[in-house]
């Protein structure tokens, strides 16, 4: 199957990831570059700097041994733990919200880490738990635990966003558990009657108004309703093939806020249209194939769940931002996995990758075993 | 339950793995297609919506505020220009912390602690989409200071603009009035966002007002592509202004300066105009306000100086203040006695004065002329002359006269409003008092006095038709089209003995020797006036509360044989004459010699401490030093212009019942005369009634106004 022209260990690079990968930070580092105005600072370079650092990161990951995850999963959600609560004493202590801690030479955003750090906690968990107990409480009880306290930790930060990343690629590794249907869709039930008693008493101020805004943006045209109407109004005027490259009066002009950030899908699809913007779902929606693909053929239950659930939450990342773009979710800060500036955020989603290269690297390996 | 459990194993579990996978790969693949659904409506449905939102955001339309017509007087000279400087302005609307960037502007600007208050009054009087002033007529260089910082100063604005600019100030502030921003009240009217348009101006009083729609011109455009925090780009495309049709006056610009500036400390009026076609070449009304300071509303220091001020400088008292005329009638009267058929040689003896019923009327000379024909009473003012042939010949035939040289006439003039007075005669008594005519009403008005009142114009206009012998009408409007007068149809030996006796009110053995022009060759004819204010009971007139003083009055006209120019004067309050006839002296001078008048002029004005602008700067400042931010608030400048209505009926309504004392007073430059006075009997007919109803009445029912 393979060309023998081509060296196996180049060959052996998980290219159905990285090249889509590549593109799409390619892509990335334009929308960057015309965001600044036509430069490589302050945000196309770094962009691809990191992206280099990370992905090398991410290949160097995806040579780990399944033992060496396995064996870390519970001391780095520990580790975590501490420091999550380290942030909220710090926070306690300075002013206002923190999330971030100080290393010198870098910032640490302890709540990023988490989101792969609870999948390959609960992939450990549901590993080692015998089949039978899956359809008990002991299935869901620890659980409880491992998932309630860095959630409840991330959400008083506040960080509401952040929070529900974590619940969510948590919630896609319990339901791929094989736990009992029906308690999901009781779950689902419970969520639904609860979710009006959240908004009113767990919701701080300014994120219920940011709800409240998202559902009728035209009543806020200037404070939160301001970001959602400028980013539709940079798609919308996008039209088919966009203004051209770096042409964008909106994100040029500094109408659309958040335009490297939050913001950057606005940003390419006001330059490059409805075929930018379908370029990139797509390239996403194939990269969450592969991950999905991974996951099925992985050699063991622990591989699945943590393929899938890194997975998961790459796709939450992608999905809430881009419906937070195009107004259809309220405004919470998720970056779009690699076109977004910002360290943090690559470094999660670089790690969630690795991760999968890592599962597909195995599961290759074991393939190779058995066939020869 | 343990049914199931024991059924379940990895394999199971493997199986529930895949359904499961599968159904999230199915989510994933729903949100994906809902996003690429959701993005082709937004850019391709709605893209026409969006596309126009992007440039409306990107593109910002900023009209330039025209340049307003000039004002010129009639030989071209400015009396109201436009000067290109810079502005700053605030629009509430788009504030985000108002103390903060006003405490910032203070110190960017330097504006003194009342400019800041002034400015607080005006941020908290206005209506969010109208701009306000925070300061014009700037230099590049202090506007530079507030265009770096404007990103931090949401809401400030700072461009090139124009400013109306008065060169003479105060001395056309009655004339032209002023400009200032459109009140919301406007804005209502008329939703043209011109109005709101920083640096925008509308005529707010006076010839700004009444010609605003050929003064105001067009607005320029200009599209510009702009950042979210309002910084230009770069400008795209742009439309020049065009500016507003200039109007010419017949006003002689220089004329109106002096005649302004001559009145001084005195409150009063003056207006020249030229015999041959009634252009009005001078219409000064003093104090006056100095236009240039008012553009930018009125202030709380400038409202407390008005309020205090009881020479009322907002009344045009050219055009709004109504006075007795006194003794300048009688040149009228006179006519009326000679078309009637009275021998200017027919004479009376004047004791000093003369029993009209029971009661007797003075002369305002107690000592008595001895005998008077109708030259000697015209220069000499003998009041019993006219006590006594007005009775010969009735009311009916003076008060027609009066009409027919412009007294009691509203005149056709581009002004907001005349009040043209009263000239009574029998019929108008019946009709506003339901009394009959009396004697003592005649003697009353043929001295001018009682029921009479005109306003200074009516005096010009009189002056001038009696010079002329010509129907002339006051003209404004330079360019408007001249119709020869017509005749008056009085007979040219009446005209040449009234004028031969007003001759000698000045330079033959009347009341006035001292108005003689010192201009060779150019005789000046005139008529003095001193109208009494109150009763004799009350006040003497020459001296005391200066609200009982009497008003001085002096109308002429030069040279006397063939006359050229008209003039009128009235000092409210003067305490007679004497303070009248000097000022025209000195205006009918100007016209023949400038040089002569001005020195005369600089002479006095050092005394004064100044120019009128001067005066008011250092009144100002002495109010600033003295009150500082303590001052009240002003108010709304329509509250402004009812107060000065009012003030204008409760002024004039009493003096019709007070001056109704048969008394004519002191027209003369003789000192020993002050001491002859008549008792001044209130009369108790029209007295009872006037003020009771005058005061709060609304201005229709004083039969006099013209809105």
């Amino acid at each position: 199957m393979r060309l023998g022209l081509v060296p196996r260990p180049i060959a052996d690079l998980p290219w159905r990831a990285l090249v889509p990968l590549t593109l799409l930070m390619g892509f990335g580092a334009t929308v960057l570059y015309s965001a600044a105005g036509g430069s490589f600072s302050p945000w196309a370079g770094a962009h691809l700097v990191r992206y280099s650092v990370f992905l090398t990161m991410a290949l160097i990951m995806s040579r780990l041994p399944k033992d060496l995850f396995k064996w870390s999963a519970y001391p780095v959600y520990i580790a975590l733990i501490i420091l999550l609560i380290l942030v909220e004493l710090i926070g306690g202590i300075g002013k206002g919200s923190q999330r971030w801690l100080n290393l010198g030479f870098m910032t640490l955003q302890p709540s990023e880490l988490m989101k792969p750090a609870i999948v390959l906690a609960l992939a450990r968990f549901y590993d080692s738990l015998p089949p039978t107990m899956t359809q008990n409480w002991r299935a869901l009880a620890p659980v409880g635990a491992i998932l309630g306290l860095p959630a409840l930790l991330v959400m008083l930060q506040p960080d509401l966003g952040t929070g529900l990343a974590i619940c969510f690629g948590a919630g896609v590794v319990i339901f791929l558990a094989g736990l009992p249907m029906p308690w999901f869709v009781g779950a689902g039930v419970a969520g639904a009657a609860i979710a009006p008693l959240a908004f009113f008493t767990l919701l701080h101020g300014y994120q219920r108004n940011r709800v409240l805004v998202f559902l009728d943006p035209e009543n806020d045209p200037l404070g939160t309703g301001y970001h959602i109407t400028q980013s539709k109004i940079a798609i919308g005027s996008g039209g088919l093939t966009g203004k051209g490259f770096g042409q964008g009066s909106q994100s040029g002009l500094g109408y659309l806020p958040e335009s490297h950030t939050d913001f950057v899908f606005a940003t390419m699809a006001e330059q490059w249209g409805l075929l930018g913007g379908l370029v990139v779902i797509g390239i996403f929606m194939f990269i969450l194939r592969w991950g999905l693909q991974v996951a099925r053929g992985a050699p063991d239950r622990f591989s699945s769940l943590l393929a899938a659930g890194m997975t998961a939450t790459v796709f939450f990342y992608m999905a809430i931002n881009l419906m937070m773009v195009m107004g259809l979710a309220p405004v919470v800060g998720i970056p779009l996995p690699f076109m977004s500036h910002g360290g943090s955020s690559m470094l999660t989603n670089m790690i969630c990758l690795g991760t999968i290269m890592a599962v597909d690297r195995w599961s290759r390996r074991s393939h190779g075993l058995g066939q020869g | 339950m343990s049914d199931i459990t024991k059924h379940v194993s990895s394999g199971t579990l493997r199986n529930s793995f895949e359904r499961r996978s599968v159904i999230l790969g199915g989510l994933q693949a729903t949100i994906g297609i809902l996003l690429a659904a959701r993005m082709s409506w937004i850019a391709l449905a709605q893209n026409e919506k969006y596309t126009t939102q992007a440039e409306s955001n990107r593109v910002n339309l900023t009209l330039i505020p025209p340049r307003r017509g000039l004002i010129l007087d009639r030989n071209g000279a400015e009396l109201a220009s436009n000067r290109g400087d810079y502005r700053v302005d605030i629009v509430p609307d788009r504030l985000v912390d108002s103390d903060r960037t006003i405490t910032e502007l203070g110190r960017l600007l330097q504006l003194t602690e009342i400019q800041i208050v002034d400015l607080k009054d005006k941020l908290e009087k206005s209506h969010g989409f109208q701009p306000v002033e925070v300061a014009a007529g700037l230099t590049s260089d202090q506007v530079a200071g507030i265009s770096v910082r404007l990103p931090d100063l949401p809401g400030v604005l700072a461009q090139r603009s124009y400013s109306r600019f008065y060169p003479t100030g105060p001395s056309v502030g009655h004339l032209i009035g002023y400009v200032g921003a459109a009140s919301a009240k406007d804005y209502e009217k008329d939703r043209n966002p011109l109005l709101v348009t920083p640096g925008f101006k509308i005529g707010k009083d006076g010839l700004e007002k009444q010609f605003e729609v050929s003064l105001r011109g067009s607005p320029g455009a200009r599209r510009s592509e702009v950042t979210a925090s309002g910084r230009v780009v770069r400008d795209l495309e742009s439309r020049d202004d065009t500016p507003g049709s200039a109007i010419k006056l017949t006003i002689n610009g220089p004329l109106q300066d002096y005649a302004s500036r001559r009145i001084g400390l005195e409150s009063g009026a003056v207006v020249v105009m030229d015999c041959l076609n009634g252009d009005i070449l001078a219409m000064a009304s003093m104090p006056s306000f100095d236009p240039n300071s008012f553009s930018d509303g009125i202030g709380r220091i400038e409202w407390k100086m008005l309020s205090d001020d009881d020479h009322v400088p907002l009344r045009n008292k050219v055009l709004r203040g109504l006075f007795p005329p006194g003794s300048t009638v009688k040149p009228a009267v006179a006519l009326a006695f000679l078309e009637a058929g009275l021998d200017p040689q027919a004479s009376v003896s004047c004791g000093g004065g003369l029993r009209v019923g029971n009661r007797v009327f003075h002369c305002w000379n107690r000592r008595g002329h001895g005998t008077v024909n109708m030259a000697k009473a015209i220069y000499q003012s003998c009041d019993v002359y006219f006590y006594h042939f007005a009775q010969k010949i009735g009311m009916q035939k003076i008060a027609d006269m009066c009409r027919r040289v412009g007294l009691g006439e509203e005149f056709d003039l581009p002004v907001a409003g005349q009040s043209y007075g009263t000239v009574p005669d029998p019929a108008w008594k019946q009709k506003k008092y339901s009394k009959p005519w009396a004697v003592f009403d005649t003697v009353n008005a043929t001295i001018g006095q009682g029921y009479m009142l005109v306003n200074p114009l009516q005096q010009a206009v009189m002056a001038a038709r009696i010079a002329s012998g010509k129907l002339l009408n006051p003209r404004l409007l330079f360019d408007q089209k001249v119709t020869p007068a017509a005749s008056l149809g009085f007979s040219q030996e009446h005209l040449d003995f009234v004028h031969q006796a007003m001759s000698d009110v000045v330079n033959g053995p009347g009341t006035a020797g001292k108005a003689r022009l010192p201009v060779p060759g150019v005789l000046l004819a005139g008529k003095t006036g001193t109208a009494q204010v109150v009763g004799l009971n009350i006040s003497s007139g020459k001296t005391g509360p200066w609200k009982y003083r009497d008003h001085g009055h002096f109308i002429c006209f030069a040279p006397h044989d063939t006359p050229r120019y008209a003039c009128a004067v009235v000092v409210q309050h003067g305490g007679g004459s004497g303070a009248a006839y000097p000022i025209a002296r000195d205006v009918m001078t100007f016209l023949y010699d400038p040089a002569k008048a001005m020195d005369v002029l600089r002479g006095m004005e050092s005394g004064w401490g100044g120019t009128p602008q001067e005066r008011l700067r250092s009144k100002y400042r002495a109010y600033e030093t003295r009150l500082g931010t303590t001052a009240p608030k002003a108010a709304d400048e329509e509250d402004s212009a009812k107060r000065d209505a009012r003030a204008n009926l409760v002024e004039t309504a009493p003096q019709t019942a007070q001056t109704a004392a048969a008394d004519s007073r002191l027209d003369d430059d003789a000192p020993g005369a002050a001491a002859q006075r008549s008792d001044g009997t209130p009369l108790p007919a029209p007295a009872a009634e006037t003020p009771a109803t005058a005061a709060p009445a609304p201005p229709a029912s004083t039969g006099n106004t013209t809105p």
